[in-house]
């Protein structure tokens, strides 16, 4: 099962090397990683995105909290949670599929944030699978460029992921 | 106290009541050599490979339970050094090792010597630090020691470029008394509510078995561990880490277990209803094919790991925290507990257990004429009385050291169980011996094994450490030799030399003794004349049945009741190799 797990991290260099270099060398798979600061400059916050047994999260998530850098974390998959990745695709457009694509994207709450005469960049916020839905409904040939950020995520409720 | 780099690093080590640092100087660590130079208060060991300074360390922290301390300089000081750190992650030694860095203002630009150290050992080590501003020096030290000794210990890396060193920049010192780590708090005490349930199941038990390991010795609880075992009456099983946690020679000890351990305690293991694990990791070579471990098993376990827990087996009640902490909140439950453990179940578990013991799986052939290596450690045992560290190498003579020299003491087995790292041996004898002159320390070596680290002889004449090798020379890298005879069919590729120097002449060339045995009978008198020499390192060359194996064996993919036995006792092993 796909498990999102939230990471506040000391913001040092190599606490990302040592997140990463976990994962391969316990044989773990990553399937996103995203890593930002937080409002705390001595903190980042990272969220994972993996797949595995729940034997195997389980390993995953004491693993990562005895990296002395780890400060806390959730997997998200524990709690109800929001789940949000952001897109941008570049379709190639021609005058007949335009309006298509327009409508497509409208339909998806998705925005058209670059035009030219041959192209469309649409830019698009959801949960992964409504991404892979638009995708899917877009014709395969037309696209040239697909850039995902890979999931985030936030619990819902008053509880919080903080020191 | 206004002190430069090098200074601090030093006076932090002081600070930390450190007594030995071993090492091996380089361009990068030179303003830190000269800082060692000013003062003694800190006792620098010149090793003659930096492989020998971390096992030294190691070994000296192993004897001691205090952090061993190791300085190497940048880029192949580094490198080399990285061996015997992971020699001690793997298994859980404290260590602060310091390596030099090149200058910080030309780290990345493959400057002359310049490894990334911290990228290297990060998947070996419990922690590193790349020190970048002379004022976080001393607090980075503190935490060094912090982490290296607290929870479950590890290796940690200090790497410090060349120019926080430098002599011409001092800062105001004061060594911190307490660190905090905010992202770091290992649990100690164990969950109350946890802890009365595993009572409550203990107990219940019939068929009880009490597997203990490394954590007890690094918890210092043996004390503990005896008087729980004592007030239950359960059978206790150690693992080749636990070794002397729980007195060998007490009548409730069934032996190590695992792949080469005994009968009785691998069969006990495999027919038990209720296992508690106590320091001890559930290690490959101990659970044989996972599948079949342990099958009717209840198990609790306790490690101040929660990932040591359920990692390869899951467990019924886990509780993470401190052996000694939560062994004594156990006997407390116990005391006041008006269940007692049921004495008729244990009687008939006993006569059970007994009947395991009759196979006598560590018989050998003591009429052979070739000198049996059993026959040697027992030999080493008398001669020293049981009180000797004895620290080993890796191979079939570890087994034979591990088997038949019973510790009743934690401590004086020392090993690498978890890296097998050959080359441990000799430099971690050296260490033990500069921690406790007035003891006996013997490394019982092969001949493969102690052509690793064999340059130490040096160290052990220079430091004047004198240390007994007992080399149980089998011409042979057997323990390779005996896999290669079982699952190979006697093909045995690459696991014999064909020239062996002449250790006697070798021992003698670094200065020491060397003595060469042939017959079973010069075994015993060469070991008395040998540890009559107080003050002389002896190189006990003993010529071995090259055939021997080792037994009893689980053999790969095969379950603890499922273990390969000597031949019947009685009859000659004497044979040819195919
Ligand atoms: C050739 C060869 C053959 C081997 N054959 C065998 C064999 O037959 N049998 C055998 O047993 N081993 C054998 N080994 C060793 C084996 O590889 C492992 O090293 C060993 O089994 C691990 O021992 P352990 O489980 O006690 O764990 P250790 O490695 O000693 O780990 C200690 C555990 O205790 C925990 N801990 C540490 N401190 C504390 C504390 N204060 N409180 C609570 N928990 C703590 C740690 O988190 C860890 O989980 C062999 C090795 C070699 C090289
Ligand atoms: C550094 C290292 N290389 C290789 C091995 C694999 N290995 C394990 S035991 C062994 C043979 C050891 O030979 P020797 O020291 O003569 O001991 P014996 O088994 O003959 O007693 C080898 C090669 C190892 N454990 N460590
Ligand atoms: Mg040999």
């Amino acid at each position: 099962m796909k498990h999102i797990i939230s990471i506040l991290i000391e913001n040092e260099s190599g606490a990302l090397s040592r997140v990463a270099g976990l994962f391969s060398a316990r044989g773990y798979n990553i399937e996103s990683l995203t890593v930002a600061p937080t409002e705390d400059p001595s903190l980042s916050r990272m969220t994972l995105v993996t797949r595995g047994s729940e034997d195997i999260i389980e390993q995953i998530t004491k693993q990562l909290n005895k990296l002395i850098d780890v400060v806390k974390l959730i997997d998200l998959a524990d709690a109800v949670h929001i789940e949000r990745e952001l897109m941008m695709v570049k379709i190639k457009t021609t005058e007949q599929s335009r309006e298509e694509i327009r409508s497509l994207a409208s339909i998806f709450r998705g925005k058209i944030i670059d035009v030219t005469t041959t192209t469309y960049v649409v830019e698009m916020t959801g949960p992964s699978s409504k991404l892979d839905a638009f995708i899917a409904s877009v014709d395969g040939g037309s696209i040239i460029e697909v850039v995902r950020s890979g999931p985030t995520g936030i619990s819902r409720g008053e509880q919080g992921l903080h020191l | 106290m206004e002190l430069n780099g090098a200074q601090i690093v030093i006076q932090s080590l002081k600070d930390e009541g450190v007594e030995y640092i071993f090492g091996y100087p380089g361009g990068a660590v030179l303003h830190l050599y000269d800082a060692i130079f000013q003062q003694d208060a800190v006792k620098h060991i010149l090793v003659r490979h930096e492989q020998g300074a971390t096992h030294a360390a190691d070994g000296y922290a192993r004897a001691t339970g205090k952090p061993g301390v190791v300085l190497v300089t940048s880029g192949p000081g580094a490198t080399n050094a990285v061996t015997g750190i992971a020699t001690a992650y793997m298994d859980s030694i404290p260590m602060v090792i310091i390596s030099g860095q090149v200058p910080s203002p030309v780290i990345g630009s493959d400057a002359f010597q310049e490894v990334d150290m911290v990228g290297i050992t990060r998947p070996c080590v419990k922690h590193n630090f790349l020190v970048k501003d002379i004022t976080k020096l001393a607090e980075t030290m503190k935490k060094a020691f912090h982490v290296a000794t607290t929870g479950r210990p590890g290796p940690v890396v200090v790497d410090v470029p060349k120019d926080i060193t430098d002599p011409r920049i001092t800062i105001p010192y004061k060594y911190p008394k307490k660190v905090v780590i905010r992202s770091y708090n290992p649990e100690t005490s164990g969950d109350k509510g946890q802890i009365k349930n595993a009572v409550d199941l203990l107990l219940t038990a019939q068929k009880p078995v009490i597997y203990s390991g490394g954590g007890v010795v690094l918890g210092e609880a043996s004390k503990e561990l005896t008087e729980f075992a004592k007030t239950l009456g359960f059978p206790i099983t150690n693992t080749l880490m636990g070794l002397g946690a729980y007195p060998s020679t007490d009548e409730q000890f069934i032996g190590m277990l695992g792949m080469h351990g005994t009968y009785e305690a691998n069969m006990a293991m495999h027919e038990s209803d209720v296992i508690i694990a106590i320091g001890a990791r559930f290690d490959d070579r101990v659970t044989g094919k996972l599948d079949e471990f342990c099958p009717h098993a209840q198990i609790i376990h306790i490690d101040v790991d929660p990932a040591s827990i359920s990692k390869t087996v899951k467990v019924t009640i886990p509780i993470v925290g401190e052996v000694k902490p939560v062994l004594k909140q156990m006997m407390e439950l116990l005391k006041d507990s008006k269940k007692k453990p049921s004495k008729k179940a244990l009687e008939s578990w006993w006569g059970q257990i007994d009947q395991w013991r009759a196979v006598k799986c560590m018989e050998y052939d003591r009429t052979s004429q070739l000198i049996k290596p059993q026959y040697v450690i027992e030999q080493l045992y008398q001669v020293t009385k049981g009180e000797a560290y004895i620290t080993s190498d890796v191979g079939q003579h570890q087994m034979w050291a591990a088997q038949y020299y019973p510790f009743d003491k934690p401590r004086r087995w020392i090993n690498s169980g978890g890296l097998g790292t050959m080359g441990f041996g000799l430099p971690a004898a050296i260490g033990v011996k500069l921690a406790f002159p007035d003891s006996e320390v013997a490394c019982v070596t092969g001949d493969g094994s102690i052509q690793m680290c064999i340059q130490e002889l040096s160290t052990a004449l220079q430091y004047k450490a004198p240390v007994k090798i007992i080399n149980l020379n089998n011409s042979y890298l057997g323990m390779v030799r005996q896999w290669q005879e079982f699952s190979y069919e006697s093909r045995y590729s690459h696991s014999y030399m064909d020239t062996i120097p002449d250790f006697v002449k070798l021992a003698e060339a670094y200065g020491h003794v060397g003595m060469r045995i042939n017959k079973p009978e010069e075994v015993r008198p060469a070991l008395e004349e040998a540890f009559a020499m107080k003050d002389r390192t002896v190189f006990l060359d003993i010529l071995t049945d090259r055939t021997e194996n080792v037994y009893p064996m689980i053999e790969a993919g095969k379950g603890h009741h499922d273990m390969t036995l000597r031949v019947a006792p009685g009859t000659s092993t004497d044979r040819e190799l195919a």
